[in-house]
């Protein structure tokens, strides 16, 4: 569910009748003469108000509504074993809002697990490790320069300040993505952004390379889970940019709490908290963000953040509806955290996990996925790999993509595909060789029971 | 007009009219729409897309020998300078294409104009209503002139503009449902669109150029409808990206819907026969609380465990409403 039920901040269970009104119906009922407001969930305390506009405001008090957040973070956590004491947690951190809470949230968790270890007599849970890490996209937007420098610093100054326990900070350059030799990587990144005439597969083909760079940090130093700090109204733009774009099939894949697709696997906490509660908690909490206009202000991804902006006016509650109707579409296996062999896991852990059926079978591999974007590719509509066998590599790059990556992001004009192909980052590149493997075996899977073993006896 | 420009480069320079045609021809074949000998009603407004859908379908008719016996079936909901106009137009279209025409009202068969409704709960919610009344009124039409098969011209506009509705609205059985191209097959009259891969500007091209006579005003009542909000939307998507169209009806296509969520459990409405999946049809629901002067009933989330329908069935039993009943044909 996209929105706890008791104490939704976000206005949705008919709530908006109640819009805005500081008096309570408890309290018009219970007390009579009583003029002065208590919070609607403890009955003592004075609500807060924000003066936003947003829904509810004034109806819960400063502790209430940072509980009812908190809350919903750690069930987030707990419900998907999201963070468990042997992990080590890369917290991808942008400046902005949701990742600041989301930061501010696992320190709190962190701080918590380790007041318990030190506190039991047999020390046998240990505490989970915090990273934090910033992907700096100069190369990308020039122009934004020297605001991601004082960007750095504060982030910088910010990570440091939550201690102990300490944090490594991490500041990685988007183009790291190409390799170590720092001129020729934002060469070969400028390069294949050029290369993209599409706006609006630009700035997704951007976000797929900050996301590799994620991987890249996070398996390098040792991490186990990436945090990322999006919240339910992201994902309702989301939805609907990923529907308008003909991603329908790959969509349920991209918007649960979990995405183990990834060498190390992407939690979503803050995934049923909306925006209007985290930009709350900021104030609540005095936590300071920065905003970097790493965006272009045209193209489909901007058209559908204004649609969700318009229908939010209409009704506050629209963009829970939205991801409470997409979380009804079917996950993929690859949706929980993977079941690996390790002897650092807890043995209480390993047996809360494997009660629960958190975990699946990592040997599982049935579905191929788009080079580019990693998404799920819908068999029916993915062509023959095979019949590439003996062509270009750009051919199969081709073939070996979603067809919305291909309209997007890959050149038009056939001829270009080669160059193309040549600017990408090798992990990408690698993908489509892997995936020529796997529809091989895929097919194989398909009819093992026809096929004859090589121990039969032919009767 | 890029669509058709599209169109023609595409078929190295042809005629925009033929292409269209294939196009059609192509969709029918592809997805088996018809079977040779099947009488088939087309739903004819007079609006652009069923004056394009009859007159496109009784050339193809000719031209590949489909085989079927065409007629136009039009509903008149009883709305004052909109309806009353459009019917001028479809009674020309049975002249100028040969066709039968068939009139179903939802005064004779509700007992209640649109203008009426109207009058009564305002101008929201009126949609729902009028939707929910055609849906009946066109399977009483295609019954009374005992066809096997209705088709509308629905276009790829308003499928696209559904699948947005279901997404903001929730309703996930529909969003499984509303992208196929036939549906109803285990209902009274299966249906099906032709114009499901065809972009609304190209339509409006066709009807334009070829000068077919059509009736181009918005209905009076519509201006509130939610789904103005998605129309808008997809408008402004069509400007940078016209493919983003049909891109939403393949991503409804794909949407992983497990197929226990797909069908209702469908029964029969207690109250006139017709197909329901509740008790009561909603057309019988809505009817009752125009009947009774509650304007709210059968409209938004079910309040309690449908203490309303028994409520109402209780009541009705004592209550003579024959005179309001929908229609007497059986199903």
């Amino acid at each position: 569910m996209a929105c706890n039920s008791s104490g939704c901040e976000s206005g949705c269970y008919d709530r908006e009748k109640d819009n805005g009104s500081k008096i309570s119906v408890e309290d018009a009922v219970a007390g009579g003469g009583n003029q002065e407001s208590v919070c609607v969930k403890c009955k003592c305390n004075e609500p807060m108000t924000f003066g936003d506009g947003g829904s509810d405001d004034g109806r819960f008090c400063a502790e209430c509504f940072r509980n009812n957040v908190f809350g919903k973070f750690r069930l987030a956590v707990t419900s998907h074993a999201m963070i468990t004491p042997s992990d080590n947690v890369l917290v991808a951190f942008s400046g902005g809002s949701s990742s600041r809470v989301a930061l501010q949230f696992v320190h709190e968790l962190q701080i918590k697990a380790l007041k318990n270890y030190e506190a039991s007599r047999d020390r046998s849970l240990p505490v989970f490790g915090v990273g934090v890490a910033f992907v700096d996209e100069t190369a990308a937007f020039p122009a934004l320069s020297t605001e991601t420098v004082d960007a750095s610093e504060w982030i910088r100054s910010t990570v440091s300040s939550l201690s102990p326990p300490a944090k490594d900070l991490h500041v990685v350059p988007v183009e790291s993505v190409f390799g170590s030799d720092s001129l020729d990587a934002r060469d070969r990144l400028v390069k294949l952004l050029d290369s993209v005439p599409d706006d609006t597969g630009k700035e997704d083909l951007l976000l797929h390379l900050k996301m590799l760079t994620l991987q890249k940090v996070a398996s390098e130093n040792g991490y186990n889970r990436l945090v990322v700090g999006s919240c339910t109204s992201r994902i309702a733009s989301h939805v609907l940019s990923a529907t308008v774009k003909g991603r329908g099939y790959s969509l349920s894949a991209d918007i649960q709490h979990v995405d183990a697709r990834w060498k190390v696997p992407i939690v979503l906490p803050l995934r049923d908290c909306v925006r209007l509660e985290i930009t709350r908690l900021c104030h609540l909490d005095g936590l300071k963000t920065v905003e970097l206009a790493c965006r272009s202000q045209c193209g489909i991804n901007d058209l559908v953040s204004s649609f969700v902006a318009l229908l939010q006016e209409e009704n506050p509650s629209r963009e829970c509806t939205i991801v409470r109707t997409a979380a009804k579409l079917t996950p993929f296996y690859f949706n929980k955290i993977p079941e690996t062999d390790d002897s650092n896991v807890p043995m209480a852990t390993q047996r809360r996990l494997k009660r629960f059926n958190l975990k699946y079978d990592g040997s599982m591999t049935t579905e191929a996925f788009c080079p580019i974007c990693n998404g799920p590719l819908n068999r029916s509509d993915s062509s023959d790999l095979d019949t590439f066998e003996e062509g270009q590599e750009a051919d199969v790059l081709y073939a070996a993509c979603c067809s919305s990556c291909r309209f997007q992001i890959l050149p038009e004009d056939g001829s270009y595909l080669e160059q193309f192909s040549s600017f990408l980052p090798d992990h990408m590149i690698s993908q489509v060789k892997h995936q020529k493997v796997d529809s091989q075996a895929h097919l194989r899977e398909k009819i093992k029971d026809c096929l004859l073993l090589d121990d039969e006896e032919v009767v | 007009m890029e669509a058709g420009e599209a169109k023609s480069k595409k078929a190295g320079g042809e005629c925009f009219y033929e292409v269209f045609e294939e196009e059609i021809h192509q969709v029918i074949v592809g997805n088996r729409l018809f079977k040779s000998g099947e009488r088939v009603a087309i739903g004819a407004s007079g609006g652009k897309d069923s004056t394009v859908l009859a007159y496109v379908l009784s050339e193809l008719n000719r031209r590949h020998n489909y085989g079927l016996d065409l007629f136009l079936l039009s509903v008149d909901e009883g709305i004052t300078g909109y309806r009353d106009d459009s019917l001028e137009t479809v009674k020309r279209n049975e002249v100028q294409y040969g066709l039968p025409l068939q009139i179903v009202s939802y005064k004779d068969l509700y007992g209640w104009t649109m203008d009426e409704i109207v009058k009564m709960i305002g101008l929201k919610n009126n949609c729902t209503f009028c939707g929910v009344f055609r849906r009946q009124a066109l399977d009483r039409g295609a019954a009374l002139l005992k066809v096997d098969k209705l088709v509308t011209g629905h276009n790829a506009d308003d499928i696209a503009e559904t699948v947005l509705l279901n997404i903001l609205r929730g309703d996930i059985a529909r969003l499984s449902r509303c992208t196929s191209i036939t549906t109803g097959e285990d209902g009274p009259i299966p249906r099906c669109k032709p114009f499901k891969y065809t972009y609304e500007k190209e339509i409006v091209m066709y009807a334009y150029f070829k000068k077919l006579d059509y009736f181009s005003t918005e209905c009076i009542y519509s201006p509130n409808a939610y789904r103005g909000f998605a129309r808008e939307f997809i408008k402004d998507l069509e400007r940078p990206r016209p493919r983003a169209i049909l891109d939403i009806i393949k991503s409804g296509e794909d949407f992983r819907i497990a197929t226990t969520t797909k069908m209702p459990e469908q029964g029969t409405c207690e109250r006139c026969g017709y197909i329901s999946s509740q008790k009561w049809c909603k057309a019988c629901v809505l009817l009752e609380g125009l009947n009774r002067g509650l304007p709210k009933m059968g409209i938004g989330r079910p309040r309690g465990s449908g203490n309303d329908q028994k409520d109402t069935k209780a009541r009705s039993t004592a209550k003579s409403i024959e005179s309001k009943q929908c229609g007497s044909l059986d199903f």
